[in-house]
């Protein structure tokens, strides 16, 4: 009986010099960073202020810097990927062996769309939900530490993975067979599973938080009709989530099965069925797309009103867009797999599903077009973002179509041209969207604009970059490669390879820009601080507060008269058509206070989850343990609020008067 | 623009003629009708996709806000008729291409025989870890990784997996299908012209993947008929039980060789093995045997 389960020396990856050294100088890192925190005393304003804390906004910053982090990870797997197969023509075989090799393209798609994107656009969905409802947090402020916590423990998980044992060699998708216990008998797939079933939870109770927080908190007289879009799209996003994840959990539960306990859901033999899986797990994927792209359609609907400075044109067709790709992306899922051999009315049907779909997103396209169309656009960052991904989106949209014509997806499926095809929607959209965000929302966060002439460079070295990187691999698949290749015969398409990783490369100057674009405009933080609150001459109630704004968002609700209400209430100033605004009647508040749960729970799910996947079985129960005690203990507290007095509300808004504040003072 | 223009046509033109092997280069019915199906889906969709682009980019250098000659309306956020014209666009263009898909969709079903007075040849196909078996039933001969057919016939594939999935898939013929374990799937294909032309596995198997590939060789049927009295001419073992279950072994990269004759009822037994109704042979099923080690 070993106390440690299958967990020994031997899970070092002694005989592989490349993932050894990485993993040791990643984990060196990580550790010196957390010692250099301790030892210069930053721990406790760390616990204090940050991970404790339950304050919508911070938890944002939390989750996007964690996708930030997420996305280098993944990208160096990328450039790995993209070097191997620019090598490996003809008899090469490159620098990665294929076992290696199997490992990086699976941790790059897991990373990539788990804890990249989805950190990223639930981090931006966090800071700005509660500003642009107009209240003061989130509907359960500490369920939402749990969920980032848990979505840190996957991370923690995942990146283990690097040093202890290995990762999944099975794709991002892990189908099975190949993801059985007779076909993947190493820890690989159980780091997979077992990091995705707990950041799962986290997304999933976010989903149901952000849902909550739409339907049930919003500001006085803001009606849905009077949402802004971002809301909107963010409120689609998040019932898509709460609908399709807990598919993912139990999807992932049934294979946990077979791996652990012999079961046979998805097995070759008795009796199981691997269609099975590979059918719920895109009754969960094909969802999960627009629960990337929706949020990022809502922000390009806020940058493009905003720096036009226009009312996004269509509102009420934007509305009916977002609701009806939300219910018609359950629709489509077998466009994912048409070459499993169903009849041919079945093909048809999901084929011209996916078609419909794409009728409310051009909608969509061609509403932006015309809130620009009439406006007065000011070429800012977020808005050539936005335009790179207009004109980026609507070429990888068209290639999607293309391979929903079933007879077409026979010839195109798992080629080069559907990884062309899926880069193309998510960097043209999912990371356009979230850098156009950033940038836009990125003063309201910390106080100061974001260096312009960095964030342009980035945006061209990533705009030229992508299309070098992918539009070969279009041209490559059309010439039968398919994907997940680590050598191939025909040295005719090692030229399209080498374009292509020449492309990855020209990302990654675009990657140093922002990481410059990031130093330069803290270290200038004073030169270019916002002191209005609206630098951008913004539509939405966020621009109302002052930037950061106050831990309690807002020293007295907004009311609200319609949509763009910061905007209209701007223009009854400007015009004197309101009555000047009156002296502020402030009230005490309550605001939830911070609590550590959320990180104990995650400590104690990291446990749990290692321990599962080592099958260390009395360390697992104590985890599970563990997370039932903070839980109880949760449950059982005193104080849920501290108050904030009237006068410290009134003194932060005399020492930080906002640009309406200061305008009406000039009017009167 | 005139240059742009240019340069687009130029490098399409290269990307067009770099496809040698693949898609853009039929070699039988089912491939060249789906180049056709590709071609018109595409039309359809370029004719409203490169208008948005250059919509797009002319809307936004007209409204930059350095120029003074373009009208700013700011209240301009609602026209009942441009709300019909973009929806219906985008509706009428899926209309056509949504016609093209499911009209496509029963044109080519990989299931429906092809339409030819020549009597079909069936192949029987088992993807192993990690190379191809490919039976003759009627020919009663089997050859792995090398998959020889007769030109101008249409052949029908019946398709299996021994365990892990794949998806066969010889570009220049046309439809790829999965195999899956358990399973099998249908395929129905021709070749019109003899030669050589690359097979490959489409789906991701494992560490053997890469070199899961294989050549269709598209020989005239007398030259068919010949290679067929060869095989069965040459020496080597029959492939039955015994002799698939030391094949089914994992290997990689393993040189084409042929089996003169094939025990009858193979690609059933593989087929039936992963199934509750067939318990007895799951002992001695090899995969079962590998997972009981």
């Amino acid at each position: 009986m070993n106390l440690l389960g299958n967990l020994g020396w031997d899970a070092l990856p002694w005989s592989q010099p490349l993932p050894l050294i990485s993993g040791i100088a990643v984990f060196a890192i990580v550790i010196a960073i957390v010692a250099w925190i301790f030892v210069k005393g930053h721990f406790p304003y760390l616990w204090r202020e940050w991970i404790t804390s339950v304050d919508h906004k911070r938890i944002g910053i939390m989750y996007i810097m964690l996708a930030l982090i997420m996305l280098l990870r993944g990208f160096t797997d990328a450039i790995m990927m993209r070097l191997q197969q620019a090598m490996a023509a003809g008899g090469a075989q490159g620098y990665l062996p294929p076992d290696h090799f199997s490992q990086i393209f699976s941790a790059h798609g897991t990373i990539m769309i788990f804890f990249m994107a989805m950190p990223l656009l639930i981090g931006l969905m966090n800071f700005v939900l509660p500003l642009q409802l107009g209240i003061r947090d989130v509907a359960f402020p500490t369920l939402n530490s749990v969920s980032f916590w848990l979505t840190a423990s996957g991370v923690l998980l995942i990146n283990l993975s690097l040093l202890i044992g290995d990762f999944s060699k099975a794709g991002w998708v892990a189908y099975p067979p190949l993801s059985e216990l007779q076909f993947s008998p190493g820890v690989g797939v159980d780091y997979y599973l077992w990091a995705l079933q707990i950041s799962g939870v986290g997304t999933l109770m976010t989903g149901i938080n952000f849902v909550t927080t739409i339907l049930k908190l919003r500001a006085p007289g803001m009606g849905y009709m009077r949402m802004p879009v971002f809301c909107w799209t963010a409120l689609a996003t998040n019932l898509l989530i709460v609908a399709a994840f807990p598919v993912l959990t139990a999807t992932f539960a049934m294979l946990l099965l077979d791996r652990y306990l012999g079961f046979h859901f998805f097995t070759v033999d008795a009796g199981g069925n691997a269609m099975m899986y590979v059918n719920l797990f895109w009754v969960w994927g094909h969802p999960e797309v627009y629960i990337l792209v929706l949020p990022a359609f809502g922000i390009f609907s806020e940058v493009i009103a905003t720096f036009s400075g226009k009312p996004l044109f269509g509102y009420r067709s934007m509305v009916a867009a977002t609701m009806a790709i939300c219910i018609l992306s359950f629709l489509v899922w077998l466009h994912h797999f048409f070459t499993m051999g169903a009849s041919a009315n079945v093909n048809g049907f999901f084929g011209v599903m996916t078609m419909i779909i794409a009728v409310p997103t051009g909608v969509k396209v061609f509403n932006w077009l015309f809130t620009m169309y009439g406006g007065r656009v000011r070429y800012n960052t977020p808005i050539l973002w936005s335009i790179g991904f207009m004109i980026t989106f609507v070429i990888g949209g068209m290639t999607g179509v293309l391979m929903a014509v079933p007879p077409a997806d026979f010839q195109l499926h798992n080629s080069l041209f559907l990884v062309a095809h899926f880069h193309n929607v998510i960097i043209g959209g999912v990371v356009f969207g979230a850098m156009a965000g950033l940038n836009y929302w990125f003063p309201k966060a910390f106080g100061f604009t974001l260096h312009e002439g960095w964030g342009r460079a980035s945006f061209w070295c990533w705009l030229i970059g992508f299309y070098t990187a992918f539009m070969p691999l279009y041209a490559l698949g059309l010439m039968g490669m398919t994907r997940r290749m680590q050598h191939y015969d025909d040295v005719t398409w090692q030229p399209w390879l080498i374009v292509a990783a020449l492309g990855a490369f020209i990302i990654l100057a675009g990657v140093v820009c922002q990481i410059i674009q990031l130093v330069v405009s803290v270290r200038a933080r004073e030169q270019n601080r916002d002191l209005t609150g609206d630098p951008w001459n913004g539509r939405t109630l966020e621009w109302s507060t002052a930037s950061p704004p106050p831990p309690w968002n807002f020293a007295v609700l907004p009311q609200v008269e319609d949509k763009d209400a910061f905007w209209v209430w701007k223009e009854q100033q400007r015009t004197g058509q309101h009555a000047p605004v009156a002296p502020r009647d402030y009230e005490a508040i309550e605001m939830p206070k911070n609590s550590p749960a959320g990180f104990i729970i995650a400590f104690f799910a990291v446990m749990a989850g290692f321990a599962m996947i080592w099958h260390i079985w009395w360390m697992a129960g104590i985890g599970v343990l563990g997370i039932f005690a903070t839980m109880l203990a949760y449950a059982f507290r005193h104080e849920e609020e501290t108050e904030i007095p009237a006068g410290e509300l009134a003194r932060f808004d005399r020492e930080h008067p906002v640009r309406h504040e200061s305008e009406a003072e000039a009017a009167a | 623009m005139r240059y742009i223009l240019r340069a687009a046509l130029a490098i399409s033109a290269v990307t067009l003629s770099g496809c040698g092997q693949g898609v853009l280069d039929p070699k039988g019915p089912v491939a060249e009708a789906q180049r056709l199906i590709l071609f018109n889906s595409l039309g359809i969709m370029l004719a409203i996709v490169i208008p948005t682009i250059l919509a797009t980019l002319a809307v936004a250098f007209w409204f930059r806000a350095s120029n003074r000659r373009a009208t700013y309306m700011p209240d301009f956020e609602y026209s009942g008729r441009i709300e019909l014209l973009v929806w219906a666009i985008p509706a009428m263009t899926v209309v056509l291409v949504g016609g093209v898909a499911w009209v496509g969709a029963h044109d080519l079903d990989p299931r429906k025989p092809l339409a030819s007075a020549v009597k079909p040849v069936n192949v029987q196909v088992v993807s192993l870890d990690w190379k191809w078996l490919f039976i003759y039933p009627e020919q009663g001969i089997a050859s792995v990784n090398r998959l020889t057919i007769p030109t101008g016939t249409p052949i029908r594939f019946d398709l299996t997996s021994s365990g892990v999935m794949n998806s066969f898939f010889v570009p220049q013929l046309g439809s790829q299908i999965y195999t899956m374990a358990g399973m099998a799937t249908r395929l129905h294909l021709q070749a019109d012209y003899p030669g050589t032309y690359p097979g490959l596995s489409a789906n991701f198997s494992g560490d053997g993947f890469a070199d899961m590939d294989f050549p269709a060789e598209a020989v005239p049927p007398e030259q068919f008929e010949q290679w067929v009295s060869a095989t069965r001419g040459a020496g080597g073992p029959t492939l039955d039980a015994a002799a698939y279950a030391d094949l089914v072994k994992p290997s990689q990269g393993v040189a084409p060789f042929t089996y003169p004759s094939v025990a009858p009822g193979l690609f059933d037994e593989i087929v039936s093995a992963g199934t509750p109704m067939h318990e007895a042979s799951r002992d001695t099923h090899p995969a079962t045997m590998e997972m009981a080690k």
